[in-house]
């Protein structure tokens, strides 16, 4: 099982939107639900919990003091370059996609 | 009823600035009775840390919000520029970008509002649908078309 963690400002708005998308994203390639969990926070919380996830995402700019790789959460909002993101978090995560 | 109404739509406006914009439409939320009076100070200070622009190609929009402690009752306003605006871009945060659409998102349950943020962004992804919306003078319009496009229902049809 896979943790993702999906941060915004306020852990309100546009993380809401990001997990929709990703959510959307991830049936789309047939990627199996049991393979991962997805929750969400503000970024104040991801660096007391960044480290209990196999990836952060956040859609604003944000540098982790843990020093784990944060992906770039814009293309959720916004489409553009979506499909690399998604080839790039399944690489990361080893996901399977069925489709 | 929907989250958006006739009253908070707002076309062609002219404002100094991003702040002076966000105020007029906070205090709109708030007069509404969406927004408990400290909305515009949650939002402002919101979106100078976590700025809200977001660059969506020709037209760009902003999305102000604030925490749902701060929202009484789920609502949009919206307002048209008849000049851009500049604020800070969401992803770099120290790049600047003309907006021309300013959505305020009062939203009280977020995961309950998921389709019409998603509808939504889709309408920003559409550069045709945007001018439109930009050359529309006339709020009822405006409105009724900004009601049809968050609720997912095509106008095309």
């Amino acid at each position: 099982m896979k943790k993702i963690l999906v941060a915004c400002g306020a852990g309100v708005v546009t993380s809401t939107i990001a997990i929709g998308k990703l959510q959307e994203e991830l049936d789309k390639r047939g990627v199996p639900k049991d393979e991962y969990k997805i929750d969400q926070a503000s970024i104040p919380e991801v660096p007391s919990m960044a480290d209990d996830y196999d990836l952060v995402i956040t859609t604003t700019q944000y540098k982790n003091p843990n020093g784990k790789p944060v992906t770039n959460g814009l293309p959720f909002l916004t489409n553009i370059g979506l499909d690399q993101t998604m080839d790039e978090i399944i690489k990361h995560l080893d996901l399977k996609p069925t489709k | 009823m929907g989250l958006i109404s006739e009253s908070l739509v707002f076309p062609e406006q002219t404002f100094a600035n991003n702040e002076e914009a966000l105020r007029f439409l906070a205090e709109k939320l708030n007069a509404a009775g969406k927004v408990h009076d400290d909305f515009f100070d949650a939002v402002w200070a919101r979106e100078q840390k976590f700025p809200t622009g977001l660059p969506a190609g020709k037209i760009n929009v902003a999305i102000p919000h604030a925490d749902a402690k701060y929202v009484k009752e789920s609502a949009i306003a919206v307002a048209t520029l008849a000049k851009p605006i500049q604020f800070h871009n969401m992803a770099l945060t120290d790049q600047e970008l003309p907006v021309s659409l300013i959505m305020m998102l009062a939203i009280h349950e977020p995961h309950g509002q998921v389709q019409v943020l998603q509808n939504a962004m889709a309408l920003f992804q559409d550069e045709k649908h945007l001018a439109q919306l930009l050359a529309e003078h006339d709020a009822h319009t405006l409105f009724a078309d900004l009601d049809k496009t968050l609720a997912g229902i095509s106008l095309d049809q």
